[in-house]
């Protein structure tokens, strides 16, 4: 990992679009398409001047089709190319599925090597802006189910460059899912509070040039002795609320990849701590929960002192009005911290 | 029509069922060297004659004829022909292997040989073809072994795919032939994409996609135009109608009273609608919309109009759906026997020739499955060790894989 020490303060955007702008410096095979994405840089602004940089046959607007964008993504893979795509919104990710399930991430296996679908999808995801039903999902249970794709999730901006410089590296298919709640600033579920912007924080603190983040592992947030938290993405900033707020001792463990992910990191964790809470925001049942709390129960089970909670979304959509209802927040994941420690 | 007349769903049927003649009038057929043949550069709109009349080249008596006929060397003709008589025995021998369980699952393309002969000859061997299932005739003209190909259909030990596809369902890059996916059209849009990539890279390559009728129902299809329009992407654009989706009538894939050709005009795309069991039709248009695209003229859409005169595979059984003498009424006949004519009469292939031809390729297709049954067939349970299906999910193989492959105890 050749570390550039020069850091500039970034938002999740801006160190979004900088990797980007490496990667196209760097590999004349990358490119860069999406909807909005090339003259007007993209509705979240993570492409801006990049077409302007790179001409407009290395970055471009496409038609609205996400099926269209990943669809023509593979085609240039397997011609060779390293497309780094964008949907605009992980809610928009469904018609791209069958592209997504039963090409990219089978080309290399079933043409046993022949093809494969270099390919990196980014797409804004989460909730937490009244983004409702369309703007708000978390559907990363969807492509963690299915082999042959790596899935992705940074929580602040220097993972977010050195995770996607990573990802756009990788010769895998990967699920780049960005939390649009983190783009600006961390998030720790307190909506009642003015946002506090990266450039106050230390992980707002970006390299300018390249630098990579590995894939499959994880991040030890904040260490702690009384128990394991799992999570990624916003909840990870208010998992660290929720500790703070508890005073419980939690030792945060932030994913970053979500699968294949970094088992060894998660099991030293809850073997020492003996208790375990995972927390997401996306729907409880079948979510990506499910199998990190079967992941812990079969590694960690004579360590375990208590029974593993989960803090989740609720099994509904996600609602507009009731945003901070449906939001796993630090009231509900500290009441979490407090079940798992007292029982 | 009286107002308040209660209103009636319409369910497309075709004319012959079992035990009845098909109408084949639909067809939509023109006098061969009837159909002008315009400039490469033309443009999608002044396509649009051509996108509901026919083109043929080859008459009734087997003449060439017509502005269509291609300027095209004799022995690609021989060559051509020799592909696609190779093609059917190759069919035939395989559903015969795998009625002897050789192998679990096979799809003839009788009656179809043409249309991926002659494009495959009118295209340089490294422009990518994106075929469906129905294809082999572009691996068998582009010379790839009949060996690997019966290794791969009987997922031995040779399998280029290590047991992992189903049959029919190869990949061979070398051979500029994508690897086939189950999932239909999906990889329509990813020639549009392999296109755009060589157009990226200011290459030279041009990309060939493939498509059944049924399947131009699928979202890809329609995305896939898009998209080739929009960037005036280097694709031909190859819809196969060969008037059946397994039991289904192209009439209700949307064929009822249009064309697929017609379907590229509307977005915009050069359409031509060419007699698939012409060799020279299929040749000259495949030319025409390879120097389009060569040219940076844009892609263009190409509706063949063919007969699946198999079943659809060896799992149906047409005659449960359509007249089991359907074939001999098509009016477009015979892709074979009409080459066959021509080369005659061009003085170019004899009775004895084909004769002799046939039986060459015979045996030679039979060499090459006694050569592959070597390395095991399904019945034989030679196949690549379960340790394979781990591998090539990921470049690396992950840990969880590797704990789970251990697992199976390998």
């Amino acid at each position: 990992m050749a570390e550039n020490t020069v850091k500039t303060p970034m938002t999740m955007i801006q160190a979004l679009r900088s990797a980007m702008d490496v990667m196209l410096e760097k590999d004349e095979q990358v490119v860069v398409f999406g909807q909005d994405v090339g003259y007007f840089g993209g509705v979240f602004r993570c492409t801006e001047g990049l077409q302007k940089k790179y001409g407009t046959s290395r970055v471009f607007d496409t038609p609205i089709s996400e099926g269209g964008i990943v669809g023509v993504a593979i085609g240039m893979g397997a011609y060779g190319l390293r497309p780094c795509i964008e949907i605009q919104f992980a809610d928009y990710i469904y018609p791209a599925y069958d592209q997504i399930v039963s090409e990219a991430a089978r080309l290399r296996f079933r043409s046993a090597g022949d093809f494969t679908a270099p390919i990196t999808i980014r797409t804004p995801c989460g909730g937490g802006i009244y983004g409702g039903q369309t703007h708000s999902q978390s559907p990363e249970a969807v492509f963690a189910h299915v082999c042959g794709l790596r899935t992705v999730m940074p929580s602040n901006p220097y993972d977010a460059k050195g995770l996607l410089i990573s990802s756009i590296e990788n010769d895998d298919p990967v699920i780049f899912l960005e939390p649009k709640r983190l783009y600006n600033g961390p998030f720790d579920g307190h909506h009642d509070k003015p946002v506090v912007p990266w450039s106050q924080n230390p992980l707002g603190e970006v390299p300018e040039g390249y630098y990579t983040v590995p894939l499959d592992k994880a991040a030890i947030f904040r260490p702690g002795k009384q128990l394991t938290v799992l999570a990624y993405g916003t909840m990870v900033w208010v998992s660290e609320a929720a500790a703070r707020e508890t005073g419980i001792d939690a030792e945060i463990i932030d994913l970053r990849s979500l699968w294949p992910l970094d088992l060894a990191t998660i099991v030293e964790s809850v073997k020492k701590t003996g208790r375990c809470v995972v927390v997401h925001e996306a729907t409880r049942t079948c979510g990506f929960g499910a199998e990190l709390v079967s992941l812990v129960q079969e590694h960690c089970f004579y360590h375990l002192e208590a029974p593993i909670e989960r803090v989740t979304g609720w099994d509904t959509p996600y609602p507009h009005a009731q945003e901070w209802a449906y939001f796993p927040g630090p009231a509900r994941v500290g009441a979490a911290f407090k079940r798992a420690v007292e029982a | 029509m009286s107002k308040g007349e209660p209103l009636r769903l319409h369910v497309p049927e075709p004319t012959g069922r079992p035990g009845c003649n098909t109408d084949f009038s639909y067809l939509r057929l023109s006098p061969a060297g009837a159909v002008r043949r315009p400039e490469v550069d033309v443009t999608p709109m002044d396509t649009r004659d051509l996108a509901y009349s026919l083109i043929s080249v080859l008459d009734a008596e087997g003449n060439a004829v017509g502005p269509w006929a291609p300027q095209i060397d004799i022995e690609l003709v021989r060559k051509g022909m020799r592909a696609m008589m190779k093609t059917r025995i190759f069919d035939s021998r395989m559903l015969m292997a795998q009625r002897q369980k050789k192998m679990s699952f096979y799809m003839q393309s009788l009656g179809e040989e043409a249309i991926g002969t002659a494009q495959a000859l009118a295209l340089n061997v490294d422009d990518m073809c994106f075929p469906t299932y129905r294809q082999q005739s572009i691996l068998i003209v582009r010379d790839y072994p009949m060996v690997d190909m019966i290794c791969q259909l009987m997922s031995n030990e040779r399998d280029p795919l290590k047991g992992r596809q189903l049959p029919v369902m190869y990949s061979v890059k070398k051979a500029g032939f994508f690897s086939i996916s189950g999932n239909l059209a999906t990889q329509y849009i990813q020639a549009v994409g392999w296109g755009m990539a060589s157009a990226i890279k200011g290459d030279t390559k041009i990309a060939s996609a493939w498509i059944g009728d049924g399947a131009t129902a699928e979202a890809d299809f329609d995305t896939a135009l898009t998209f080739a329009h929009v960037y005036r992407a280097p694709v031909i654009l190859n819809v196969v109608n060969n008037q059946w989706a397994i039991s289904t009538f192209q009439a209700i894939a949307g064929g009822e009273d249009t064309t697929f050709a017609a379907r590229g005009v509307g977005c915009g795309i050069a359409s031509l609608r060419v007699d698939g069991n012409d060799f020279l039709a299929v040749y000259a248009a495949s030319c025409w919309a390879a120097e389009r695209a060569r040219r940076n003229l844009g892609p263009c859409l190409i509706e063949w109009v063919t007969y699946r005169a198999g079943p659809h595979s060896t799992s149906d059984d047409p005659s449960k759906y359509r007249p089991a003498d359907d074939w001999s009424h098509f009016p477009l006949g015979d892709p074979i026997a009409r080459l066959k004519q021509y080369l005659i009469k061009a003085g170019a292939w004899s009775e004895q020739e084909h004769e002799e031809t046939q039986k060459r390729l015979e045996a030679e297709v039979l060499t090459a499955q006694k050569e592959s049954e070597q390395y095991g067939t399904m019945a034989s349970g030679h196949t690549f060790s379960p340790a394979e299906m781990f591998d090539g999910i990921y470049k690396e193989l992950p840990e969880h894989l590797r704990v789970q492959r251990q697992q199976l105890g390998i």
